[in-house]
């Protein structure tokens, strides 16, 4: 139990008769950088709201630190849930946020949070109301960084910041997580921004577990064979293909697990080899197939 | 300097050896912690942790307490010794069967090295 931060088996969460989360089941251990990743309405959001107390699971048992977190106060007390939309009263500032930050979190570190004001140029006496969309969201970066909480999530939550605030916050995050290993749970869509900085992925998809693997093992762990569609056709006989693309004779074909054996008889047949991103793995992945590739080969060798 | 699809960790163990060859990092001198190649490259500091962890294991690298990682004695000639038999067999062996396919025997090919080596250096020369 020491090692797990978040156990979860079992989970469904079904609003009326949509299921938002089926059927899952994984843990997260403690101290690691996991990127919770996948499509929109894929249930990401929904399975933080269940996490950190926010929603009702229909049914499957679920533990935080041992325990349900829901309308328990150990539990909420180490978590930090930091989202896209965050509202404050009305009348508040960023300097309000600020100050009330140590009520909720323990580990409130109000040096770290004034480095990070400066950084990201947030006005501290500026109404909220009046602040962009980028400037929100660095409250919520600043907030999420400088709460240490032990399980901290990060719902997509660089909405408007720009590429170089957006750098800012990687890589004060990665520095901090270095000096206080905590749990972190980073939703995003800018997978290619992200991937170095993750240990361990979660994607899912239609409120499913698709990929629930080490960053590093997934990294490699694909590679597209490119090449005459007559030999790439019969190198990637019987393996596991993950997507297929071509154009006139030529073929592309992304498979899984190549040894560095089979590299080289690729090699040998005239296919060249090309790495592919964990941003290109997952999208391929989370692609449905809708369309038979072979319908683009024909049209272009009808038009030749 | 990071790139993508392959994983990380070997990159961070490549750099090492290679900076261990150009001797960069001397054998009995420190190298980086895992943090600080963590930040540097910023990857994940147990993924660079796996990479250093890795010459430990081949024993290029070993561990003095409380002090950090270090070059061991020797490393760098085995470094040399592998990446020769590596450099055999990644460009060698298919040089010679890409020559072969051309109908170019292996002395042609040796001949075609000494050339090209001898105009190289005029041309590094000049």
């Amino acid at each position: 139990m020491t090692d797990t931060a978040v156990r979860v088996t079992g989970l469904t969460k079904k609003f009326g008769a949509f299921t938002a989360i089926d059927d899952m089941s994984f843990t997260v251990e403690r101290n690691k950088i996991y990127g919770l990743l996948g499509r929109n309405g894929a249930g990401k959001t929904t399975l933080m709201q269940l996490l950190s107390g926010q929603q009702f699971a229909t049914s499957g048992s679920l533990e935080v630190f041992g325990a349900s977190p829901v309308e328990n106060a150990r539990v909420l007390q180490s978590l930090c849930f930091i989202k896209e939309s965050q509202k404050y009263p009305d009348s508040f500032r960023p300097e309000h946020v600020l100050a009330s930050a140590p009520w909720f979190f323990a580990n409130w570190d109000a040096a770290l949070a004034d480095r990070l004001v400066d950084d990201f140029r947030l006005p501290l006496m500026r109404p909220i109301k009046k602040l962009s969309r980028g400037q929100l969201s660095a409250i919520g970066v600043i907030v999420g960084l400088a709460s240490r909480a032990p399980l901290t999530f990060f719902d997509e939550p660089y909405l408007g910041l720009d590429a170089v605030a957006r750098q800012i916050f990687y890589d004060r995050l990665l520095e901090d997580y270095v000096e206080h290993p905590r749990t972190i749970i980073l939703s995003t869509h800018l997978i290619d921004e992200v991937s170095n900085l993750l240990e361990h992925v979660l994607v899912i998809d239609e409120g499913r577990i698709l990929m629930d693997q080490d960053a590093e093992l997934l990294r490699g762990s694909a590679s597209t064979v490119v090449g005459k569609k007559t030999d790439v056709d019969a190198f990637v006989a019987g393996r596991d293909i993950i997507s297929r693309d071509g154009i006139g004779g030529l073929a592309s074909v992304t498979v899984a697990g190549l040894n560095e054996a089979e590299r080289a008889a690729a090699r040998a047949a005239g296919l060249e080899l090309s790495p592919v991103s964990l941003q290109q793995l997952i999208v391929q992945r989370t692609t449905s197939i809708t369309q038979e590739p072979e319908i683009k080969t024909d049209a272009w060798s009808a038009r030749a | 300097m990071i790139e993508a699809g392959k994983p990380i960790f070997m990159q961070i163990a490549e750099q090492i050896e290679n900076d261990i060859i150009d001797g960069v990092i001397e054998e009995e001198t420190p190298v980086p912690s895992t943090n600080e190649f963590a930040a540097f490259h910023r990857i994940n500091p147990a993924t660079a942790g796996k990479g250093v962890n890795r010459l430990v294991e081949d024993g290029i690298l070993y561990k003095r307490r409380g002090i950090g990682m270090f070059v061991a004695t020797g490393a760098r000639q085995r470094l040399i010794g592998a990446r020769t038999e590596q450099f055999r067999a990644n460009f060698v062996g298919p040089l010679l069967s890409e020559a072969a396919k051309l109908g170019i025997t292996p002395e042609q090919v040796s001949g075609m090295i000494r050339t090209e080596s001898s105009t190289e250096r005029k041309g590094s020369n000049s």
